[in-house]
């Protein structure tokens, strides 16, 4: 390799300007040439740390390497074999903390843009299920008797999914809403993750596959699980998510114009309320909007304000920029966008008109204290001090807690004390094949660490039926 | 999935509407009580009707609404044999049914159907039924036949008299818990302020009251808390909590105004679907 170049090759976007007043897709993708030059970027180590950051192991210097010899082919192999949503991942891990926080060059410049070249190569084989390496050759169930069952369409179901039926397993995933996809269709926004042009064709991917999806059926109350097994399936995944959002429980939060974020952004993007009335679904539009929270599905919130139609829209969070969890790419993207950070301060209320609606919110202002068990410093209330702010669309991105619905139905499911399933080893229930990942056995995480824990419940489930070799 | 409609019938006309829908799935597990969410087409939005009845050995469920927006008026204009494009259930909690003696089940518009179907639950438990329904005239009265198939007694009120007591369905109440002091519960379904009305007749008689809340939802199942609701000074989602709560306990103020959180937008879809000519 020749002279190292410490910066990594810039993501072409849409200008700041222009994406604001449309819902299409932000960051457009690397060109062919882009990719190659980054690719080249790689000093392909001996011992990589970036694939001990990935959570499903990607043989991350083997597809780069075949990027570099531009074997596009070999390279979306490598990715598929151990990944079966690359062309999401690429897009919605936080890699930062991941596969690209452990990369060598971090200590030079800027690591490589490892999911940019995830996204890359994914996208080159979207949509072309017969490719090489797309998995899409028609997988023939082995045993029509060896079926395994998923409740909940999330990335974890549906991560079980792909591994089981590569294998030649009859997979049926229930889903409680109208469309597969759980987060990645109600949570992420179409400018961050689009539906049709990625989510669909990777799930299209899964159903060439031969695996049935079956929506509108609610794990715990269409199906149960004792029910499950009664109907032949040898095994079940549950990947029912962390639904059920957290409120702050101050006054004035029942007022109309304050909402979940879940709410706030289930109504845009499930039920495409960005393109109401061409859609039924309504969505809360405001002037003045103010987010609370300042991970991923705040700035997801925040920036789909902007979009429809918001003057100004800000981030209130009661510690400091520094310390904000949300992936470093979505804060640069929406402070470019317009996006206000109003640090150091949290709500004590709620202030309605007459008519029942938001028109402001009394913040308290903190300042940060010592460092908490999390290693970040803790807000501290300055006492007495408030102020107000106008606010007539208030969208709550507290986080979530374990949506009740199925395990109220399932008693005999072991919890842990947070009220999440608990797993023993391969992430097995106290059920005897029943198996659970994602945000249901972790609380709310990310997209990635949910398809880490179901490839391992995956493994074992395939072991179990004797299917465990491709 | 799609549900096929079985059978529709037009209570009132261009109003209200009854529909036997085809969901073996959810008749096989559904209890008074429960509701279920609906989609009327691919660009749709969702929706709740809570559960009227219910015909486990041949599959169906009943449905009634009222056009009150789009989407009702698009479910009015479908016919028998198309089918309702999402149908998802049985969503919430069953009623709480368990031999009381007498049960006092009020109903008001379409909340008339879905009472049917929780004072059948408290019929099959043994328990004496009364049912109490008003409308503003006869001709708007749902479900008397249905209700006098199985109930101990039904108590009509309508506002101009044509038949029954001439007045509110509160005044029939209130004359047959006076009458009557052995009633071990009133449960009450139908628009906010009736509700709240039943709940302030019922409060010196001492009786437990139930409500069953038709509060805004996207989900159904937990997930975003459109649904919220004040019990007791406490927030519940009404859709995995409920939907019935101690009537005492409920704070109708809050539950009116949250209904109308929406009412520009939903006014807008409605009347661009009116002016497309969909609607007479």
């Amino acid at each position: 390799m020749s002279k190292l170049n410490k910066v990594r090759v810039a993501m072409p976007c849409q200008d700041p300007l222009v994406r604001i007043t449309n819902y299409d897709e932000v960051a457009l993708g690397y060109s062919h040439a882009d990719a190659l030059a980054e690719a080249g970027r790689c000093l392909q180590c001996k011992k990589p740390g970036c694939v001990a950051g990935c959570p499903v192991e990607v043989p991350i210097g083997r597809f780069i390497g075949a990027l570099v010899a531009d074997n596009l082919e070999e390279a979306h192999r490598i990715i598929k074999s151990t990944n079966s949503l690359p062309a999401i991942c690429g897009r919605v891990c936080p890699q930062e903390n991941q596969c690209e926080g452990k990369c060598i060059l971090n200590a030079k410049g800027n690591p490589v843009a490892i999911g940019r070249l995830e996204r890359y190569v994914a996208d080159y084989f979207l949509g072309k299920p017969g490719a090489a390496g797309a998995g899409g050759t028609v997988c023939k169930p082995k045993d029509p008797e060896a079926k395994v069952a998923c409740i909940g369409g999330g990335p974890a179901s549906i991560t079980v999914a792909g591994y089981l039926a590569a294998r030649g397993v009859k997979v049926t995933v229930f889903e409680a809403l109208h469309e597969i996809g759980g987060v990645l269709v109600y949570g992420i926004p179409e400018f961050r993750l689009p539906k049709a042009a990625v989510v669909q064709k990777e799930l299209a991917n899964l159903a060439a596959c031969g695996v049935e999806f079956k929506t509108n059926w609610v794990g715990g109350k269409t199906v149960s699980i004792q029910n499950l097994f009664r109907n032949g399936y040898k095994a079940v995944f549950v990947g029912v998510g962390a639904g059920l959002p957290k409120f702050f429980e101050v006054p004035g939060e029942n007022l109309n114009g304050v909402l979940s974020a879940n709410e706030y952004l289930t109504r845009l993007n499930l039920g495409r309320g960005y393109d109401f009335p061409n859609y039924d679904t309504p969505a809360f539009t405001g002037r003045k909007v103010t987010v609370y929270g300042a991970g991923n599905v705040a700035m997801d919130a925040a920036r789909s304000a902007l979009r429809t139609g918001a003057e100004k829209v800000s981030i209130v969070y009661r510690r400091t920029k520094a310390e904000m969890p949300a992936r470093k790419e979505e804060m640069e993207h929406a402070e470019e966008e317009g996006v206000v950070f109003e640090e150091l301060a949290a709500p004590l209320e709620f202030v309605g008109d007459a008519a029942g609606q938001v028109k402001e919110v009394k913040l308290q202002v903190m300042r940060l204290g010592e460092p908490d068990a999390s290693g970040r410093r803790s807000p501290e209330p300055e006492a007495g001090v408030v102020r107000t702010l106008e606010t007539d669309l208030a969208v709550i991105a507290l986080g979530t807690q374990a949506n009740r619905v199925l395990l109220e139905a399932t008693p005999e499911l072991a919890l842990n004390k947070r009220g999440y399933i608990e797993v023993g080893e391969n992430n097995e229930t106290s059920i005897p094949d029943v198996f659970a990942g994602g945000d249901i056995v972790t609380g709310a995480a990310t997209v990635i660490k949910a398809m880490g824990a179901g490839r391992v419940a995956a493994k074992a489930i395939a072991e179990r039926l004797g299917v465990a070799e491709i | 999935m799609p549900s096929k409609i079985i059978a529709k019938k037009e209570l009132i006309p261009g109003r209200t509407s009854l529909m036997l829908l085809d969901a073996p799935h959810i008749a096989a597990t559904a209890k008074p009580g429960n509701f279920v969410i609906l989609r009327v087409g691919e660009k749709g939005e969702r929706f709740p009707l809570t559960i009227a009845d219910l015909d486990e050995k041949k599959g169906t469920i009943t449905i009634v609404f009222l056009v009150m927006g789009k989407s009702t008026a698009v479910l009015n204009a479908m016919r028998e044999g198309e089918s309702v494009f999402d149908l998802c259930g049985p969503l919430g909690k069953a009623t709480r049914i368990h031999k009381i003696g007498t049960v006092v089940c009020v109903g008001g518009g379409t909340g008339v159907a879905a009472m049917h179907h929780i004072a059948k639950g408290h019929h099959l438990a043994g328990n004496h039924v009364v049912a109490a329904i008003g409308a503003r005239s006869e001709n708007l009265l749902l479900f008397r036949r249905e209700l006098e198939a199985f109930c101990d007694e039904v108590l009509v009120a309508t506002d101009d008299g044509s038949t029954g007591h001439k007045g509110l369905v509160t005044e029939v109440v209130e004359q047959r818990l006076a009458a009557d002091k052995a009633v071990g519960e009133v449960v009450a379904v139908g628009p906010v302020p009736m509700m709240s009305a039943v709940v302030k007749t019922v409060k010196p008689f001492q009786v437990p009251v139930t409500v069953s809340l038709n509060s805004m939802m996207v989900d159904g199942i937990g997930m975003c808390g459109a649904c919220r609701v004040s019990v007791g000074g406490e927030t519940k989602f009404t859709c995995v909590d409920g939907p019935e709560f101690d009537g005492y306990l409920v704070n109708f103020a809050e539950l009116q105004q949250r209904l109308a959180a929406l009412k520009d937008k939903e006014k807008l879809s409605y009347d661009n679907y009116c002016k497309c000519g969909h609607h007479e």
